[in-house]
Parts: C-alpha cells; structure tokens; sequence
C-alpha cells in the first residue's frame, strides 16, 4: 500500500528504456518516502521479464500476460491499470511520455478522478512529501511545478531520455504477483482492433522542435552529422541544416532551415560549422537563443549568437553530448 | 448507417506560444504573453478538417464546435463556422475557470451528453500545455472508446471507422466502433481555408453559450475546486542578452556552459 508504481512497457520482448528510466528515478524517490517500488507490466509472452525490472529496482512485479495484450490497446491496458491501482492504492504512479503512456495515463487518471501531470522532465519529494512535478509549459517559456495535494496516486508521464537509468549491482529479491487477466477484462474492452502495424521512418519535424542542432557544409561529411545526431538525440532535439549541407547530401532535404528551406524559432539553435549566410540566417535568426560552434571566430553567425564556442566541431560536440548526460537529472 | 452522423469537434483559442521570437521578451527576459495574438490551436485546425472530410463523404452529417474559455472565445466558433461547421456550443462560466485537464474534460463530457455526437474528434494536444490529455480524460467521462494521434480517417462505414495512427516508431492503422473519440495528430491534413461565403453569413453569427445551469452534473468537478493537480510554482525562462559570449572549446568551459543552459531551463 502507498508505494510507487512504474507502469513498464515491453515492446519486442524487451522493456522499454524509458521504463527503466522511471524505475531507477522511483528507486531514489521511493527511498525518500520510505516507501516500495513496484512495477506493473502489461502485455504478451513476459515470462522473465521480473528479472530485468528486480535488476532496476522493482520489489514487487505485477503482470498481466496474455497474447491479447499485445500491441498495446488502450481499453484492456486502461482496465488493467485502473483496478491494479485502486487495489494498491499507489501514492505515486509513473508513465513514459511515449505514444503508449500518454495515451493511457490520461485514461486511467479520468477514470480515478486523480491528478495527472504530463511530460515531466524532473520529479522531486518536496513539503509534506509531495510530489514536485517539474514540467515546461507555454511553449517552454515557462517552468511549472505541479502538485496533487489530496489526490492520489500522484501520477505523472516522463520524457523519455530525461533521466537516468542506472542498473543496480546486485538485483532485488523481489516478487511476482501475475495477474488474473479474465477479472479485469471483457469483450467491450477489445472494440478497436489493429488491422496493421508497421515502423516507419519517423517524419522530421524541425518546426515544431523547441531545440535545433543544425549543421553546415562546414560539418564536413554524412558520417560526421553523426555527431550531431547524437547530441541532439541527448538533448530531445531535432537535427536541421544549411542547403549547403543538404545539396552535398549530408542529410535529407526535409531538415533545411533557410529561406528555401523552413524557417524555425526554436528555444535553443545550436548552429554546427555554419557560417551564418542570411539566406539561412532568415530561417532561424528568431530563435531565443543561438549557439555558435565554428572554427572560425569571424564567421557571420557569430554576431548574432548567444555563445561562441570557438572550436572544431569533431571535438566540442562530443564534450557537449557527455557534459549534458553528466549534469541532466 | 442507423442513426444520421453528428460531430463534435473540440477546440481551443489558445495564446500562440510557437511563435515567442526575441520580439515577444520583455526587458527582464521573460515572455510578454500579452503580446501573444489568441489562435484557434493548430492540431483542433487538424481535427477540424478531418470531420469536414467526413462530412463531404457523408452530406447528411452535421460538425459542431465545442469550446471553453472566456466570451471572447466564441471567436473559435465562428471560424469552425467559416471553414464549413454547422454550428457549436461555447461553455463558459467563472464556475469552469481555474480548471486543469481533468477539470476541463469533466464539464466538456456532460455538454457532449448533451449535444448526442457519435463522434468527437479533438487535436491531440493545445500548444499551450502540451498535455493531450483532454480527449483520453474525455473519452472515460464518456466511456467510449479512443484512438489517438490520428493522421487520417482513412473510411466510415456503417458503425466502423478506419483510422490511420501516427506514432513516435510507426504508423498503425485501427479499426474502430462508433462512438468514438479521436485525437488528431499535427501531421494529419491542414485545415482547408475560410470560404468567402461563409465568412460573410457568419461574421456575426450568435453562437450558444452555456453555463454551468446548462451543462448540469455535479459542480464540485468544475473549475478549481475539481482539479486534483495545483500550481506549486511557476518559473519564467530568462533568455540570455545579445552579447556573445565566447568560450573556449576545453571540457571545463564546455561543462559550465551545459550546467548553465540545464539549470536556466534552456536544456530538459
């Protein structure tokens, strides 16, 4: 009874890394509250699968196992949830941001009549042990800390990649409690069926990205944008470009920022290699704030950067990728 | 079909927070939402044009608004009305204000009770929260099914509505019953532009407002004193002057200036 539960996604016989994620934040937290740290699983095929959550920290592992449950659909997995919850009475309920939890969080916390925050990128055990959840709002021009003061479970959905996900050395001796799926379930619960599934290539939306890391020619080659794509992957980011680094085929035409490309203001622009030509600059010289990382200290771009890193690219971005997964929560 | 289709799209007039340039700060670096022109919110615009989509395959259907805000936001009405909608509803009462989603889905589900659709459709999330919670909250009042992040309503028929899905790794396409609550994905369809016609015989068109007498169910779920969650705090981000500030490319300049942008709010 009111211990943390992290609600684990299984894709492709793993658990998602978000899951992971959630359960090593719910170690420190349920340590502060003095309380346990379970984990529920939904799905198909899940034999095992408490071996990987003991080994992030979970004491008690519920499961519902049953091949209907997978791909996920958010009746019978909102019907599971629910009653799980109102059986253990969580204080604290975490879900990834993810197309799966922000689908079914929201369901279930309709249904509990309790509060929800969504896409935390902190949580903390504040007054009167509440949860302190921290979460930009308004276009990320703004940082609010939200509370459920009388309700419970405290439930919040969190970005993936946002916090840590440390494996403990010695895994808990935990145990399963599986669940007996026909109880909680009934035809109703399968009305909208899956007629195909497919991974596709996710779409580029620069647009809407609050940060950019975009490069130019100055980049170099396709192997080095790597880089980029790497920080930004850290940072939550999307990758954008000049129609230089475009038209040599560093990367796809759907990243162009520039007059003939989108234009973009995003939150932050890390601009890679590029000199800072106006028909990019157009593109993205709105953006709240910029940083330069060229090897040039007179390039244009510079005048209208936030911060100049004066530097090749191969070596600062890599510094940046480590001191960001050092420092974030 | 059985019964004769009706729609209820559910929309926001929303601050426009895409577009805080650097000529929306004030001097103290925070965001001037004053400055901030109201919109109608851009993925409920996605939502918008799938039920017009319908309504154009199925000439007998009938798309209606649903909002809540202040009086002023009748104005989202009248621009469903523009673009082809037959007609909405506005709530607004000092009772509903102070709301959070939960809140806000609670007097949103009695007045669809009320206005009898066999399908809601909203935009998947308003710009100014970013939460997409709404629908899902919406779609339990109501105990209906949902399908979220939808792109496209690929067919309707009889009672069953094919809907492609867009997710983060993938596409899905789903088969679902009516009723129905579906969110719209931004990628999805922009929404067709105002028809001149339209735009003149609705310019002052009286659009219906109902309070909490009219939405009805138990007030002790509107507003503030329904909603579980609470504002602890709020931080304004204060972006930085225009002087560039020069680095050097070592570790320890690099960590520093990562720290910073982490702990100014700039990064996660």
């Amino acid at each position: 009874m009111n211990n943390i539960i992290v609600y684990c996604e299984h894709h492709d016989g793993k658990v998602a890394d978000i899951s992971l994620e959630l359960l090593t934040k719910g170690r420190s937290l349920a340590s502060q509250l003095r309380c346990g740290l379970n984990a529920l699983v939904i799905g198909a095929n899940l034999k095992g699968v408490e071996h990987e959550l003991f080994a992030f920290g979970a004491e008690t592992v519920f499961i519902a196992d049953e091949s209907r449950l997978s791909p996920y659909l958010t009746l019978p997995h909102a019907a599971i949830t629910t009653a799980v919850f109102k059986e253990e009475q969580p204080q604290v309920a975490l879900f990834g941001a993810t197309s799966v939890g922000r689908d079914l969080a929201p369901r279930v916390s309709s249904a509990l009549k309790s509060g929800l925050t969504a896409d935390c990128t902190s949580l903390e055990i504040g007054e009167n042990n509440l949860l302190y959840q921290i979460r930009p709002a308004f276009g990320g021009n703004i940082i609010a800390t939200i509370i459920n003061p009388d309700h419970r479970p405290q439930m919040a959905t969190v970005r993936e990649g946002v916090m840590k996900k440390e494996r403990l050395d010695v895994p808990v001796a935990g145990k399963v409690k599986i669940l007996d799926t026909a109880k909680y379930l009934n035809d109703a619960h399968f009305a909208v069926s899956i007629i195909e599934r497919h991974i596709e290539e996710q779409k580029i939306d620069i647009k809407g990205a609050s940060i950019v890391v975009a490069g130019g020619y100055g980049v170099g080659s396709k192997e080095r944008f790597n880089l980029l794509f790497d920080l930004a992957k850290a940072l939550g980011a999307e990758v954008g470009a000049t129609r230089a680094a475009v038209d040599a085929g560093f990367v796809d035409h759907a990243r162009q920022i520039g007059q003939t490309g989108v234009t973009v203001r995003p939150k932050l622009y890390i601009a890679c290699g590029i000199s800072g030509q106006i028909q990019h600059t157009a593109g993205m010289d709105q953006s709240a704030m910029i940083i330069s990382i060229n090897t040039d200290p007179h390039a244009p771009i510079n005048r209208i950067a936030d911060y100049v890193i004066d530097g090749d690219l191969g070596d600062v971005i890599p510094k940046m990728t480590l001191a960001y997964k050092h420092h974030s929560k | 079909m059985h019964q004769k289709l009706k729609i209820v799209v559910l929309a926001k007039q929303v601050p426009d927070t895409r577009n805080v340039g650097k000529n929306a700060m004030k001097e103290d670096g925070t965001v001037n939402r004053a400055a901030l022109p109201a919109i109608f919110n851009p993925e409920d615009m996605n939502a918008l044009e799938q039920a017009l989509r319908i309504k154009e395959q199925h000439p007998d259907a009938t798309v209606e608004l649903l909002t809540m805000g202040p009086e002023r936001a009748a104005e989202i009405i009248r621009e469903g009305l523009f673009r082809g909608a037959d007609g909405g509803v506005l709530l607004t009462d000092k009772k509903f204000a102070g709301a959070d989603t939960l809140a806000t889905s609670y007097p949103l589900a009695q007045a669809i009770k009320q206005m009898k659709p066999n399908i809601v459709i909203a935009g998947r999330q308003a710009i100014d929260g970013d939460t997409a919670q709404v629908g899902p909250q919406v779609a339990e009042k109501l105990n209906w099914p949902q399908v979220t992040y939808a792109e496209e309503i690929v067919g309707l028929a009889g009672d069953k509505i094919t809907i492609k899905r867009r997710l983060e790794h993938g596409v899905e396409l789903v088969c679902a019953p009516l009723p129905l609550v579906i969110t719209v994905h931004g990628s999805a369809a922009p929404c067709r532009p105002r028809h001149a016609k339209r735009l003149l015989a609705n310019k002052r068109a009286h659009i219906t407002q109902w309070g909490v007498a009219q939405v009805g169910g138990d007030e002790s779920q509107y507003g503030l004193s329904g909603s579980p969650t609470r504002v602890k705090k709020i931080e304004n981000i204060v972006f930085q002057a225009k002087e560039a500030k020069r680095i050097n490319a070592s570790e320890a300049e690099i960590n520093e200036l990562m720290r910073e942008l982490i702990t100014n709010h700039t990064l996660g």
